[in-house]
Parts: structure tokens; C-alpha cells; sequence
């Protein structure tokens, strides 16, 4: 289906996209994570034929889209502040691409009613959109964007206006509707729960290139760098020299840490981060190898556990920890981590 | 004490009481000093006179000038869509060099007075213009191919280059803030660029062409200088029936029945307008992101360009330059061989400016001209921002108040300068405006023409901004006057540039009214270019061409210094 | 960034208050009012001398060009601007009377003064100066196309000088109004239309004003029109003297001097009716009439002085012909007839 290789480009001068490819194949969902200004929106418009690229190309079915204009594409794009035309009703922007087509009138009022059907706002046709709710607004820039039948769906941000709970809600409607309708998807967004909520496949992308892409669970068990861990929040990261590659050690502010390490050994004398995800700290005082100590600064209750705030020493001021039962503050404790558990990073960007 | 305080801040909080305090002043200001003097000449007129009575009026005397006046008026406003039209495409999109100076340029029109124009005309396409001269020479011709002046054409040309300018401003500001996205979601539901213009583009420009077709026509609908003096005596406008009645013939009731004519037809133009407007009132959201020009690329865009920017400048430039080109050429002492015209540089024109030859007492160097002409402006484009501010402001909400209240605004648009001048001269002798010398009369009618403009300039710019920002201004602890200058003042900056450019330029050409008010000894400068171009003789001619030029130089730094500092603002930001 | 607007603000400041100053001064001494044309002028020195002498300042209001000027006299008569009131000519001056504009006054300096003038013998009006209003012609077109200067009326509907003439509309124009007399003084009330209808056959061209006949359409001035003839002043060829860039021996145009083919405009002062200061007023009008006024009115204004004590400059009497016939009407018929002539013109030359 979509592919997109070698993607550049450059804005004001800085390099945007350094780079970028990947694919999107039938039926599936893709999610294009990463912070704001990591040039997201700028690749959708270049798959879109909104922009030139620099380098690179786009090809649907191995044909280069080089060339085609935009309206030729038959690419479905939903915009982040949902570009609903002001001087049309809610079934005008449904009907507008419809219309393109130059479908009969009243194929287009049947689908139109039918794509209302979908969002659940039947009878709103005739409401002016800039009297719409953002939510009801989300509903229409989608059901217009899906009304043409695109060949595939490329949506910007299309939670980023609304509030949390809304977004919640629709973030699982979505993921429904995309799913139904088999439309293969590029969804933009900077919120990895939101990511998360909707995607197949996650890409993130990060300094203009995907640093990592795979189902979003490979994110959170093996992340790719440092850089990752601490994008989506996986732990306490600490920093340290390695001193042997079997076993692997390193020599931290912690003491010297037992660690592990998914892809290549570093090498003797590397600089490397280290993982230690809050969940995994095992309250095991006989155990004497990677033992962290520290003095309880704070302790909040997250449902099933107590995230406890470890005071280590001047290096390293902050370490969480979770436990099953609460502490007191200022209380000396000490956890142990299995060297299997303490994930040897790249320092990654 | 404090109960008055509180009955007047529950009116300031409320919608109506909040209106009605705003439209105190504009409406003070408008009833005092044009619904009073219209009504005094009125009345004047309407006394019974003898010889003349309502039921012997001829009606072929007012359907005359009243169906030439729509007819021309509605051909001119179309031929300025079809040129501004591009241009405004033109500027919104792209970038070449000299933008910004060939847009100010296409400003430069308004304010030159209609002698000057005619004049510029002659010099470019008269029979001893240079394109005749050059036609004649290159195709060895017998007489002038071009035949120009006192036709219709004339008329409908003329037209075109004095409001082309409203066109390109008006609409390439409305365009250039439009919200691309919309148009790019267009194009990626299938919209080619030519449907992407019909279905999204033109119906979101359609207010903004709407206000620039009204005002247009409305100026085409009332104008005077250009029918009369380009034009010639064969064609008469209502204007130049209520100017010739009422002056010359001083026939009051005949120009006062003209007059009323006319106020009717703007009247009615302005509600026609209102109501075609009110569809398309359109609140969006502010542009997430708007249009940057951008430099041509492909072959075919560089040509579209080239042809439209080459009409644009035949239109509005040449006109302009070949008359600020003759105040530096001397022509040959002995003049009249009609072969060529020998062509010599000289600054003599301007140097004479300032040599009072005659020891005349009324001789005014063209600096002090320059001054009264700026004066007046800043004095014109003070009272109308802060008047249409206050408009601005009372319209934000549709009440009943401002239904009414509207076309009462707009109504000195159609008023004759003629009209105006005479209102003032017979209300206004007395003191305290007979015993100032400084003529604040003329800033004060030039700001009753420049209203209507400003607030069809400011009040959409403040419909646009929204409530939030001003509330969220407000939580954050800024006082009302703070929430004014920190969120109003910098989203209406823009808006408000526009309007003093308006202002600006409609106080600086203004020549009508001028004559009436004027004191001999603060001319304006198209008061003094007239005193010049009313005396035969070369150097007169050559002074009233050279002081034109200054004019419009003048002209040119005051839109630059405005423009100036739009751009400081934006990077201050 | 609103740091901008305060240098702006104190621009207008600083405007406003030049611009206001000398309003406040000179508020003691008693001041006159004058009301006149756009194309009055004299000198400096003169009015200079006149206030020294008088103790009095004298202020000058222009309301346009001359008709307008004494339409806005009329519609303010009762509540008047002005003392003294400059400007109404001989095509005017009944309505003036009529709407009992003026006071009387018997100034002694009419004895001076040449009866034909005095038209009002009321002396509501005093003349101060005259002038011509003729068709000037291009004297190098004549020459190059070997053509002979007409010199009447009659000539100008011969087939030679087809479309080489160039007239103001009568209703918006001063001297084409003067001109309209002229071929009326000459043709009379039965004849002049027919000849009007001659011209237009002839191909005369109609413009609005004088400026855009003077500096449009003829051939003979800077603007370098199309026709080598124009009804404008017997005096402006001097002018075309006086105001060539390089000097002249010889004017580049001239005026057609030929029975009733210049009309005679006398340009008439008079003190306002209800003027604040009537005795002041008669010093003025005194000093209009007197030697040193009318001796500066040919080089400021361009037309003759009445007063022949009074000295023509020799660049005047030079280049300044003068008819020795010039047309004249009653101003009486002019006053009862004017609009009539008027339309019947338009609908003859314009319809």
C-alpha cells in the first residue's frame, strides 16, 4: 500500500525530516508519535501533496505519487483544528468531497446521511459548524473526511482541541470507526495514551527520523535508547561507565549495578544509561547485589500501589520506587533489582 | 453617590446601556456636524421660492442624471473588480521586488485631485502624450490614434484607477488572512485548484468583495471631478447636477431635490449591502495559518503575473509617473511646432515653488502646504479611529440600536461635498467656528466622508477577536483599560493601519469641501495645486505638476510610516 | 511594540500646537474680513502697509471660484463672515443686488473712476477691475499649417477651423459663460442659437472648466491638447510671458480681437449688509479703489484696473491686447435670462 522513503526536508533553513520512511499496509493503523515540532504534520502534508519533499519519495502500490496532485491522491486528511468550511453546513462539508466527485444528488444526500449516521449526529445537517461543540466539530471533519471513501485516512492530531474525558471517549470511537471501516490510517499525535488507544503499529519519530517503530507494548518492554524510556516515562534512568561486558556491570552513582542488555554488549569504558522501572524494585533485604538505598521523600497512592520517592544521594536526588504498602516519610529503605531487570540503554539523542 | 455608580456600571454591563453609551458620541459628533447643516440647507431650500414649484419639475431632469449615474457607476465598479480582482490574487500569494512600493503606489490615486489626474492623462494618453507620441513616430501616423479624453471611456478608466486601490487593499488583506487549511482540506477531498477556488476560496472572500464592490461603487456613484472634468460636459452625474444647480445657478431647491436623491440611493445601496453582508457575516476562527506570499515559480505563473502586474502598472503607474515626469522636463521655449516634443531635465519647477515672485500675499511654500495637508490628516485620522472605535464597539452586539443606527452612519458617504460645504458654511458662520483660525471645520468634514470607511474597516476586524481572549486577559488581572491595549489594540492593529491609510489618504485628496473651508492662510496641497494649474502660463503649469509630485510623495511617506509601523509591531512581537 | 504610537502621539502634539498658536495670539487689534475668489491675490507689502496704517489686521476668506464664492455670501447673508465682499462680476452682480447683499456706499473714490464702469448706480457695488474674456489661438499651429487667424465670430464656422476650438460649458464655467454672452451681445437672443448649432456642426469641443480647455485640449499651453483655439483671457498670453520657464520675447499665443468676440467681465466689491465693522470696511474698499492697489492688480490678477490714474506695468501693456468693441449685455437681461440661455445652450451644443 503507502510507502514512504528517505524523506527530507529542510524548514528555515534546519533540517525538518532527516530521512523518514516506513509503510502502512491494508487495514492498518499507524501512529505517528512523537513531541510537537518533530515535523509530524509536515510529513502527513508531504504524503499528502501538500508539500514537496526535498528528497525521498511516496508511492501507493509501488507507483510513485510524485507528480500527482493533491486532489488526485484520494487520501482522506483530518486537520488538527478540523478546517470545517465556516460558509457551509454540517452536510455541505460532508457532501464537499462527494460533490468532487461529481456523484448524482442523491447518492450524495444518502451517503451524507449515512456518514451522520456513523458520528451519531443525525439531524444536525443543517446546523452551521461554527455553532458546533468541539466534540460535534471532531465528528464532522471526520465523517467528512471518510465520506469520499479515501484510499487511506491521515488524521493530525484530531483529539489535540478537546478535553480529557472527550478524548477518551472518542479516542475508543475512532478506533472503532477505523477499524470498520478497513480504511488503512495514519494517526498523528503527540500523546502516547492516545497512541496507544488507537494504533497497530507505533512509529516515533524524533530530530527528523523513526527512532523506533513495533506494536506499542515493544515500546514500553524493550525501548530503543534512553531517549525512548524516557519519552514514554518507563523509569528511573541513570547514567554509568561500564566495567565489565560479561557479566555486564557498570559503575554507577548507585554503586556498582548487575545489568542486562537487549541488543549489542556496550563496550568496556562506554558511557551508558541504565533502567530501572519503578514496578520491579523487590523489597528483598537479604539480597545484597544491585541494592539501592534511600531516604523517603514522599509517597502518593496509585490505585493497587504506593509510588514511593527514594532520596539516594546528592547524584542522583529523585529514584521511584513501587511498593504494596505504604512507608513513612523519612524512613531509610532499601530495594533490590535483579540484574535482569535493569535494562542496559544507548544514551540515544 | 455610589447608587448612581452602580445604575451606571449595570448599564455599561449591559448589552443595550453599554451600546447606547458608545453611540452617544459618534451619534453627537454625526448629528451636529452633518444631519444638522444637511437639514439647514434642506430647509433653506425647500422654502417656497418663486418660479419654482415641486409639480412643474421636469422629471426628465432628475432620471437623466440619476439613470447616467447607476449606469456608469455599475460599469466602473465592474471594470475595478476585473483589474483588482488579479491584483489582490497577486498580492496575497506572491512576492516580487518592489512589492510593497507598487503597492503603495496603487494608493497614490486617491489622493490626487481630479485637475492633476486629467492632467496626468493628458501627459500619458492625451493626443500629445507620450503613447500617442510614440504610436505617431513609430508608425509614421497623421494624427493621435488614441483618442482619449472627453469619452466615456475616459470616464469609466478614470474610475478604475482611482479605486483599484480599494480592491487590492480591502480584499488581499481579507485573503492573505484566510485560514489555508481550509483550502488544503478542499484539495485533499478532491477539490482541484480551480474548484478549490470556486467552493472554498471566493465564498469566504465574498464578504470582504461585497464591502469592496459597496464602496466602489458608492465613490463611482458619487463622483464628481472625474465626470466632469475627464468626462466633459456631456455627461453629468447626479453630483455634478446638484454642483452645477446649486453653484452656479444657485437653483437650491432643484440641488437639494438631487441631493435627497441621492442620500435615498446610498441609503439604499448600504442596506442592500447590509443585508447581502449579513449572510456571509461569517465568524472564523482566527487563521491558524494564514497565507505566505511566496516568490513565482513555473514559466506559466511568471507570466500570469507579468500580464497582470503590466495592466496594473499601464492602470495605475504610468498615469502617476508620466505626471511626475513632466514636472522635471522643460519643454522648448518656443513652443507650439506640433513634431516632437524637445525634452529637458530641470528642477525649476521646484525651485520656483519657493520663491514668492509676485510678492503674493496668499503665496504659500510647498512645505507649509505639506504640513497643513498632514495636519489635517492626523486631525482626520485621530477623530475617525476614535469615533469608529467607538462604532466599532456598539456594533459588536446586533441589537435593535444598531439596525437603526447604521445607515444613519453610513449616509454621509453619499453626501455631495457640495452639499456638505454649503451645510457648513451656513451653520457654521457663527461662533465659535467663525472666530478660530485654525479650520478645524476641515478635518472634521473630512472625517465625516473617512467614518463610514473606518468602521466598515474596524467593525469586522472586531467581531473577529474573541471574548475569551478578553476574558482570560481579565483573570489574569488586567484592568479593562489593560485588557484593551494588551489584547484589542494588537489584533486590531492591522485594521486599524488599514483605516488611517483610508483616513490619511481621504483627508490629503480631499478638494471639494476643501475649497469652501479652507483659510487662505493654511492651503492645503491640493488647494495650492489648483491655485497653481488655475493661471495659464508653463511655469505655472509645471509648479502645479511639480507640487502634485510632492504631494504624492508626501502621500507615499505617510503610508509608508504607517506601514513601517505595522512591521515594527509585528517584530516587536 | 505600543511604545510606537506615543512618537506618533507627540508628532500630532507638536502639530496641533504650531498650527494653533497664532490663533490666540493677535486677538486685541480689530481685524477686517475680506471675502473672495480662489483668484484673488496681491501683494504682501500692501496689505502690510494698509494694516500698519489702519491699526487693523486683515484676514482674507476664499470660498472657490467665483460664483460659488457669491452663492455661499447669499445663503450666509444674514449672519455674514465677512465686512467686505470681492468678486462679483457684471454676470452676477444683479442677482448680488437683487438679494440685497450690499450696503451702499458713495466712496469718493469714484470720481476717479470712468462712467462706463459704474453699472450700478446705486453703488452697491463699486467696480475695481476688468478684464476680457476672448479666444486665445496658437500662434505657431497658425503659422506651420499656413492658416489666417480668424477674426470674428462668423469665421469660426468656416470648414478651415473645424474642430480647432475648444469652449467651457457655460453651466460650470465663468468664461464660457462670458463667451455664451458674447455670441448672444452678437447674434442676439434670436440668432446666437443658430450659430451655436454652426459651431457644433463645426466640431467645437465643450469641456467643463478652464483649467482643463486652458491645460488639456489647447495646443498653445503646457498641456499641449489637440485645438490651437480656446476661450480663456485677453491677458493670458501676458501670462504666458510672465510664467514661460525660459524668458520670451514673444508670447506663444495670442488673443482674436475682433467686434464682440471678447466679452468684458467687471469685477465688482461691495460691503456685506449686517458686516460687523461697516466703517472699516469702507476703508478698505477706499484703499481697492485707491492708486497703489489698483496699480498692483494687473501682475497679481490679470486684468486691468479701472482707476486710470493707476500705471500699467509695460510687460502688461505689451503683451495684453485689448478689443476695442468688446461685447456687453445688460446686466438687468443677463440677471432674468441667464438660465434660459444656459439650457437652450446645452440642449443645442450637448443634447
Amino acid at each position: 500500500m503507502l510507502s514512504v522513503s528517505d524523506i527530507e526536508k529542510t524548514y528555515d533553513e534546519q533540517p525538518l525530516l532527516k530521512g523518514v520512511s516506513f509503510s502502512v499496509e491494508e487495514n492498518e493503523t499507524v501512529c505517528l508519535l512523537g513531541p510537537s515540532g518533530s515535523g509530524k504534520s509536515t510529513l502527513l502534508r508531504i504524503i499528502a501533496g501538500l508539500e514537496e519533499p526535498e528528497g525521498g519519495d511516496v508511492r501507493w502500490d509501488n507507483a510513485s505519487l510524485a507528480g500527482v496532485p493533491t486532489h488526485q491522491r484520494r487520501f482522506g486528511l483530518m486537520f488538527q483544528d478540523y478546517a470545517l468550511f465556516p460558509h457551509r453546513n454540517v452536510a455541505e462539508n460532508i457532501a464537499f468531497g462527494l460533490k468532487m466527485q461529481n456523484l448524482p444528488a442523491d447518492e450524495i444526500r444518502l451517503r451524507v446521511e449515512n456518514a451522520l449516521q456513523t458520528i451519531g449526529m443525525t439531524g444536525f445537517s443543517k446546523r452551521k459548524v461554527t455553532e458546533l461543540s468541539g466534540g460535534e466539530q471532531q465528528r464532522v471533519a471526520l465523517a467528512r473526511a471518510l465520506a469520499p471513501n479515501p484510499r487511506m485516512l491521515m488524521l493530525d492530531e484530531p483529539l489535540g482541541a478537546l478535553d480529557r474525558a472527550l478524548r477518551a471517549t472518542l479516542s475508543q470511537e475512532l478506533r472503532h470507526i477505523l477499524h470498520d471501516s478497513k480504511i488503512p490510517a495514519i494517526y498523528v499525535t503527540h500523546d502516547q495514551e492516545e497512541a496507544f488507544a488507537i494504533a497497530d503499529r507505533l512509529l516515533l519519530l524524533h530530530q527528523g527520523s523513526i527512532l523506533q517503530s513495533g506494536r506499542p507494548h515493544e515500546f514500553f518492554h524493550r525501548p530503543c535508547n534512553a531517549w525512548v524510556a524516557r519519552f514514554f516515562g518507563l523509569g528511573n534512568l541513570i547514567g554509568g561507565t561500564v566495567t565489565s561486558q560479561v557479566p555486564l556491570q557498570v559503575e554507577t552513582p548507585l554503586g556498582m549495578i548487575h545489568a542486562s542488555c537487549q541488543n549489542q554488549v556496550p563496550a568496556l569504558g562506554q558511557h551508558t544509561t541504565l533502567l530501572f522501572r519503578p514496578s520491579q524494585a523487590r523489597q528483598a533485604p537479604t539480597l545484597s547485589e544491585n541494592k539501592v538505598t534511600g531516604k523517603v521523600l514522599d509517597q502518593v497512592f496509585q490505585g493497587e500501589k504506593f509510588l514511593v520517592s527514594l532520596f539516594i544521594n546528592e547524584q542522583v536526588p529523585l529514584f521511584n520506587i513501587m511498593l504494596p504498602e505504604p512507608v513513612s516519610l523519612g524512613d531509610v529503605l532499601a530495594v533490590n533489582y535483579q540484574p535482569t531487570d535493569v535494562l542496559c540503554l544507548n544514551n540515544g539523542a | 453617590m455610589t447608587a448612581t455608580i452602580r445604575t451606571l456600571r449595570r448599564w455599561t454591563n449591559h448589552p443595550v446601556g453599554r451600546g447606547l453609551l458608545l453611540w452617544l458620541l459618534p451619534a453627537v459628533f454625526l448629528g451636529y456636524f452633518f444631519y444638522q447643516p444637511l437639514l439647514a440647507l434642506f430647509s433653506l431650500a425647500l422654502k417656497p421660492t418663486p418660479g419654482f414649484s415641486l409639480f412643474a419639475l421636469n422629471f426628465n431632469r432628475l432620471w437623466r442624471p440619476f439613470s447616467f449615474t447607476i449606469g456608469q457607476a455599475t460599469l466602473s465598479t465592474l471594470l475595478t473588480l476585473i483589474i483588482g480582482l488579479p491584483g489582490a490574487w497577486l498580492f496575497t500569494y506572491f512576492d516580487f521586488p518592489g512589492k510593497r512600493f507598487f503597492k503603495t503606489l496603487t494608493t497614490l490615486p486617491f489622493i490626487l485631485p481630479t485637475v492633476v489626474v486629467a492632467a496626468g492623462f493628458n501627459a500619458f494618453l492625451g493626443p500629445r502624450g507620450w503613447v500617442n507620441l510614440a504610436l505617431i513616430s513609430q508608425f509614421n501616423l497623421a494624427a493621435p490614434p488614441i483618442q482619449f479624453l472627453n469619452t466615456f471611456s475616459a470616464i469609466l478608466i478614470a474610475h478604475v484607477f482611482y479605486n483599484t486601490t480599494i480592491v487590492l487593499r480591502v480584499v488581499s488583506n481579507a485573503w492573505s488572512g484566510q485560514n489555508l487549511r481550509l483550502q488544503h482540506a478542499a484539495q485533499v477531498l478532491g477539490a482541484s485548484p480551480w474548484r478549490t477556488f470556486t467552493e472554498v476560496t471566493l465564498p469566504q472572500l465574498k464578504p470582504a468583495i461585497l464591502a469592496a464592490t459597496f464602496l466602489v461603487f458608492l465613490f463611482n456613484f458619487t463622483s464628481f471631478g472625474v465626470v466632469l472634468m475627464l468626462g466633459g460636459p456631456q455627461f453629468a452625474t447626479l453630483e455634478v447636477e446638484i454642483y452645477t444647480q446649486a453653484l452656479y445657478l444657485l437653483n437650491l431647491p432643484l440641488a437639494s431635490i438631487l441631493s435627497i436623491l441621492q442620500l435615498l440611493c446610498t441609503l439604499l445601496i448600504t442596506l442592500g449591502h447590509n443585508r447581502v453582508s449579513g449572510l456571509g457575516d461569517l465568524v472564523s476562527s482566527p487563521p491558524a495559518r494564514g497565507i505566505t506570499p511566496r516568490k513565482p515559480g513555473k514559466a506559466l505563473e511568471r507570466v500570469v503575473l507579468f500580464v497582470i502586474l503590466a495592466a496594473l502598472f499601464v492602470l495605475l503607474v504610468a498615469p502617476l509617473a508620466s505626471l511626475a515626469a513632466r514636472s522635471f522636463v522643460k519643454l522648448e521655449p518656443t513652443r507650439g511646432e506640433r513634431g516632437t516634443i524637445e525634452r529637458g531635465l530641470t528642477l525649476q519647477f521646484y525651485r520656483e515653488l519657493t520663491v514668492n515672485r509676485r510678492g503674493d500675499l496668499f503665496f504659500v511654500p510647498p512645505i507649509m502646504a505639506a504640513r497643513n495637508s498632514f495636519l489635517f490628516a492626523l486631525i482626520t485620522i485621530g477623530l475617525t479611529l476614535t469615533l469608529g472605535l467607538m462604532v466599532g464597539y456598539a456594533q459588536q452586539h446586533t441589537t435593535i440600536l444598531n439596525k437603526i443606527m447604521d445607515p444613519v452612519l453610513m449616509l454621509p458617504l453619499g453626501a455631495s461635498a457640495i452639499t456638505l460645504g454649503l451645510g457648513f458654511i451656513i451653520v457654521f458662520n457663527r461662533p465659535p467656528f467663525s472666530t478660530l483660525r485654525f479650520p478645524i471645520l476641515l478635518p472634521i468634514a473630512h472625517a465625516l466622508v473617512a467614518l463610514p470607511f473606518i468602521v466598515r474597516t474596524l467593525a469586522p476586524a472586531l467581531k473577529n477577536i474573541s471574548p475569551s481572549l478578553r476574558n482570560a486577559a481579565r483573570v489574569l488581572g488586567a484592568s479593562p483599560l489593560r485588557v484593551w491595549r494588551e489584547v484589542d489594540l494588537p489584533l486590531l492593529t492591522p485594521s486599524i493601519l488599514i483605516s488611517a491609510i483610508f483616513a490619511l489618504t481621504i483627508s490629503m485628496g480631499e478638494f471639494g469641501a476643501s475649497t469652501f473651508l479652507v483659510r487662505p492662510d493654511y492651503p492645503t496641497l491640493p488647494v495650492a495645486i489648483f491655485r497653481y494649474i488655475s493661471q495659464p502660463g508653463a511655469l505655472n503649469y509645471g509648479q502645479a505638476l511639480a507640487m502634485s509630485t510632492i504631494l504624492m510623495l508626501v502621500c507615499a511617506a505617510g503610508i509608508f510610516a504607517i506601514e513601517k509601523l505595522q512591521k515594527s509591531e509585528k517584530d516587536g512581537v | 511594540m505600543r511604545m510606537n504610537l506615543i512618537p506618533l502621539l507627540v508628532v500630532i502634539f507638536t502639530l496641533l500646537t504650531t498650527a494653533c498658536t497664532p490663533a490666540f495670539k493677535s486677538a486685541e487689534t480689530q481685524s477686517i474680513t475680506v471675502m473672495t475668489h480662489d483668484s484673488f491675490a496681491i501683494s504682501e507689502a500692501l496689505v502690510a502697509d494698509f494694516e500698519v496704517e489702519h491699526g487693523v489686521k486683515v484676514i482674507f476668506v476664499r470660498g472657490g471660484d467665483a460664483g460659488t464664492t457669491l452663492n455661499q455670501a447669499i445663503l450666509t447673508k444674514e449672519n455674514p463672515v465677512a465686512d467686505v465682499f470681492y468678486g462679483v462680476d457684471n454676470t452676477f452682480l444683479t442677482r448680488a443686488i437683487e438679494e440685497t447683499l450690499f450696503l451702499a456706499y458713495d466712496s469718493p473714490l469714484l470720481a476717479q473712476i470712468p462712467a462706463a464702469f459704474k453699472i450700478d448706480p446705486g453703488n452697491f457695488a463699486l467696480p475695481v477691475d476688468y478684464g476680457d474674456v476672448c479666444i486665445n489661438y496658437d500662434k505657431a499651429y497658425f503659422a506651420a499649417h499656413n492658416l489666417p487667424v480668424p477674426t470674428s465670430l462668423e469665421a469660426l464656422i468656416e470648414p478651415q477651423y473645424a474642430g480647432l476650438l475648444v469652449v467651457e460649458n457655460p453651466a460650470t464655467s465663468s468664461p464660457g459663460l462670458a463667451f455664451l454672452m458674447a455670441t448672444i451681445a452678437h447674434f442676439g437672443e434670436t440668432g446666437y442659437l443658430e450659430y451655436w448649432h454652426a459651431l457644433r456642426e463645426n466640431g467645437v469641443a465643450v469641456v467643463s472648466d478652464w483649467e482643463t480647455a486652458y491645460y488639456t485640449n489647447f495646443s498653445g499651453s503646457s498641456g499641449r491638447g489637440p485645438q490651437p483655439m480656446v476661450v480663456s483671457y485677453g491677458s493670458s498670453p501676458a501670462a504666458e510671458v510672465l510664467f514661460a520657464e525660459t524668458p520670451l520675447v514673444e508670447a506663444p499665443t495670442g488673443s482674436i480681437i475682433g467686434p464682440n468676440t471678447c466679452f468684458r467681465q467687471i469685477e465688482f466689491v461691495g460691503i456685506l449688509k449686517n458686516a460687523p465693522n461697516p466703517d472699516l470696511a469702507k476703508t478698505f474698499v477706499d484703499f481697492m479703489l485707491s492708486v497703489p492697489f489698483q496699480e498692483d492688480i494687473p501682475l497679481q490678477m490679470f486684468v486691468f484696473p479701472v482707476n486710470p490714474q493707476a500705471n500699467l506695468p509695460p510687460a502688461f501693456l505689451e503683451h495684453v491686447d485689448t478689443p476695442d468693441q468688446p461685447a456687453s449685455l445688460p446686466p438687468e437681461l443677463i440677471e432674468a435670462r441667464r438660465e434660459t440661455w444656459i439650457n437652450a445652450w446645452i440642449e443645442v451644443v450637448l443634447d
